[in-house]
């Protein structure tokens, strides 16, 4: 497998375990107060959905001119990546709250509890429509880097399968631990992952638009050392600033 | 007539996210890039440094919101 092959798995990988988990929480939260069969079909349903927008969408972007593809998908892949790099250094340097699943736990458990009890087509319909939303919601995120990570390498069958690998290890994990994973470091990954999109989103988008890469596909690396060390000098120089204007406000208090 | 319209500030949430200004620079790279590219002009470099750019302005409007 080449390189850009190992790249398209990992990313795909990444992706859907943080997804996943934070999918998971919500499930674990519907399950454990609500009861597990409505929120378990919920989840089925939610899973059949975003397979099908998988199964449409993935082999119709096939079809698409490389060009053409690498131009408009890479772009919209890097605009997309930007948006959880861009997160990822905020929540880094102390401007943007971490994700906390225990938090999320609870609070999802106690909205559970106060919701009164209504039936439909034989189930309890707001575990449904939660474990539903929840898992399609997150999952479209999975979806769409899957579908179109996957077409613009020409390689849906490897992101699909990074996406299936995580499923399988977060739903194991979630089974055996049978609470939040508030130990997966969430915001670790989403910084890979977003990184990984935007080099790869940076890679295409130009090739598409014309650009040749000095170094061909070797200068996606490239892209990624620029962009992991221009990360790094932001967090440093957004924590001072956070660390300075903490002391400014303490003083002026 | 608001399914439509939340269906587009969906996809416009999903897509472009907190900041749109990331997404021009992003288009407007792309324009740079394609226009280089047309005139025989080395044009791999554009994209990457207006990304970069963008990045920090983006970043710095958030951190002089909050301060």
């Amino acid at each position: 497998m080449e390189l850009s092959g190992w790249f398209v798995v990992l990313a795909s990988f990444l992706a859907s375990a943080v997804e996943m988990v934070e999918a998971l929480t919500i499930v674990l939260a519907a399950g454990t107060t609500r009861g597990w069969r409505s929120s378990l079909i919920g989840v089925g349903a939610a899973l059949i959905a975003l397979t099908v927008i998988i199964v449409i969408f993935g082999p119709a972007l096939n079809q698409v001119p490389i060009d053409t593809l690498r131009l408009v998908v890479g772009g919209l892949l890097l605009i997309f990546g930007i948006q959880w790099w861009r997160k990822a250094i905020l929540r880094s340097s102390g401007y943007k709250a971490l994700h906390d699943e225990d938090a999320i736990f609870q609070k999802e458990q106690a909205e559970a509890r106060t919701q009164g009890q209504q039936i439909r087509a034989g189930l309890d319909w707001y575990a449904f429509t939660l474990c539903f939303k929840g898992v399609f919601l997150e999952g479209l995120e999975v979806a769409f880097i899957v579908v179109t990570f996957g077409a613009t390498a020409r390689a849906v069958p490897l992101a699909a399968a990074g996406a299936l690998a995580a499923l399988v290890l977060v739903l194991i994990v979630g089974v055996l631990v049978h609470k939040p994973l508030s130990r997966v470091p969430e915001n670790t990954l989403k910084f890979a992952v977003g990184l990984m999109l935007s080099a790869f989103g940076t890679f295409w988008a130009a090739e598409g638009a014309g650009a040749s890469w000095p170094g061909a596909d070797l200068s996606i690396l490239g892209i990624l050392a620029v962009y992991g060390a221009l990360s790094y000098a932001l967090v440093a120089l957004l924590k001072q600033r956070k660390r300075k204007q903490l002391e400014a406000n303490r003083s002026a208090a | 007539m608001s399914f439509l319209k939340n269906f587009a500030l969906f996809w416009y949430d999903f897509i472009i996210g907190d900041d749109w200004r990331v997404a021009a620079a992003v288009a407007l790279g792309l324009i740079g890039t394609a226009l280089l590219s047309a005139v025989g002009l080395p044009a791999w470099w554009l994209l990457p440094v207006a990304v970069s750019g963008f990045l920090w302005i983006s970043l710095n409007a958030v951190a002089n919101k909050r301060r």
